[in-house]
């Protein structure tokens, strides 16, 4: 079993008053609670505040984490044998090692044996889980497997609970797409007395493409056009994530416009697809040649063509 | 051990709940979904019907509303707040999101 400093967790002196640790606690939830905040690594942070907070707050667990004494953060420690005497209530002999603090201190109310007992009656759900599932998008566009490790807690004969790693292999099945929920019924944590398995949720995140940008189930790709081929239009072959496509772009296509390829983008659940959106880019060379340079220069010199002409239409318009 | 995970549900719009399906997922009991239905922070598939059913997405906001509970000790009022705000930031997020993907990502 590791040690873990929980007033070093919470910031707090070890003499610190409950209204202190309270107040402590309040001020660190606010900061990394990862439903309402942006920094990184909030999650972990909050899981250890949490942790130490479940602890500190009852007077009997301070107690009893109190006189586990005083370790390094990370060292392995076994309780004494009189603090296994005083707070185990008899479950002496078995295994510490396998522990963790946070279960140790989970158990411990009014005795471990108490605990039992209750345990014998009441149903208790097992814990759900909440895995954030990276993909790439050829794997949201196919579907894909992800293996999953997890510490899943179970009940040893003495009634503590114990991590015990479970490998999954979870098929993610295609139409998945950024911030997408997916949910795993009874693959959580194991229920007790009759109670229910625990879920499995799942939470898609999509890694940056170099190509494509996605947004919901739509997906952007920019569209690099040489200015002749945007005025006297052509056809492109262009990537979408099912394989290349011959893309038509009308004369007179200009920057910024988006050409639609209909259900080219990201397929939905239920068989629906998404579209991708090819946006305009009109990119100029910046080395000419001697007869390209000489082409441009004629174009200049015929051209009748305009672009700010509005300037002087809304200026007019306006005074 | 391996073991292969064959059914997976959406948790979207095309899939409905009822209120003790939603308590059971979500870890609030069927009376405070109520309260939180009567706050505005939830809302029914059709708010008329009885029995309600919610839309599976509603699990993810629910148990949101559990946690924040639990962590905050924020009472039905405080978590409509906040469960609207969450609301409005992830609205946002997606319109930023959106504007963002329709944006040349550089000049050449």
């Amino acid at each position: 079993m590791k040690y873990k400093d929980y007033y070093k967790i919470m910031g707090v002196e070890k003499n610190a008053s409950a209204e202190d640790i309270k107040k402590a606690y309040r001020k660190l939830a606010r900061k990394y609670h990862p439903d309402v905040s942006k920094e990184a690594g909030a999650e972990e942070k909050f899981k250890d505040v949490a942790e130490a907070y479940q602890t500190l707050k009852d007077p009997e667990k301070r107690a009893a984490y109190d006189q586990l004494g005083s370790y390094r953060p990370g060292e392995e420690i076994r309780p004494p044998p009189d603090w296994q005497k005083q707070y185990g209530d008899g479950a002496s002999g078995f295994s510490f090692d396998d522990l963790d603090l946070s279960d140790l201190f989970a158990g411990l109310q009014g005795g471990f044996r108490r605990a039992e007992r209750e345990r014998g009656k009441v149903p208790i759900p097992g814990q759900d889980y909440e895995v954030s599932v990276h993909l790439a998008l050829e794997e949201a566009y196919r579907g894909t497997e992800v293996n999953l490790e997890l510490a899943v807690p179970e009940y040893d004969a003495n009634g503590f609970v114990h991590r015990v790693p479970r490998k999954f292999t979870a098929r993610i099945p295609k139409g998945a797409t950024d911030g997408q929920r997916l949910r795993v019924p009874g693959k959580g944590g194991k229920g007790i007395n009759g109670g229910r398995d625990g879920d499995l949720y799942f939470n898609i995140v999509l890694h940056p493409h170099p190509l494509y940008r996605v947004s919901g189930h739509d997906v952007y790709l920019d569209l690099p056009l040489a200015p002749w081929e945007a005025v006297l239009g052509t056809s492109v072959e262009v990537p979408t994530p099912g394989g290349r496509v011959r893309l038509k772009v009308p004369p007179g296509t200009h920057a910024g416009q988006k050409l639609r390829l209909p259900k080219r983008g990201l397929p939905k659940p239920r068989d629906a697809q998404g579209d991708l959106y090819a946006i305009v880019q009109i990119v100029v060379p910046t080395v000419l040649s001697e007869r390209e340079r000489a082409l441009y220069k004629e174009l200049a010199d015929n051209s009748t063509f305009n672009p700010r002409g509005h300037f002087e239409q809304e200026v007019k318009n306006a005074s | 051990m391996r073991v292969e995970l064959t059914e997976v549900h959406w948790l979207d719009r095309h899939y409905e709940l009822s209120l003790p399906e939603l308590a059971e997922l979500s870890g609030l009991s069927e009376a405070e979904l109520r309260e939180l239905v009567d706050c505005g922070a939830m809302v029914p598939v059709d708010p008329s019907a009885t029995p309600w059913t919610f839309r599976a997405d509603s699990i993810a906001t629910a148990r949101t509303a559990c946690r924040l509970r639990a962590d905050f000790e924020l009472d039905a009022p405080g978590l409509a707040l906040v469960l609207g705000l969450l609301d409005r930031i992830h609205d946002l997020e997606a319109q930023l999101r959106d504007l963002n993907a329709q944006l040349p990502r550089r000049s050449r």
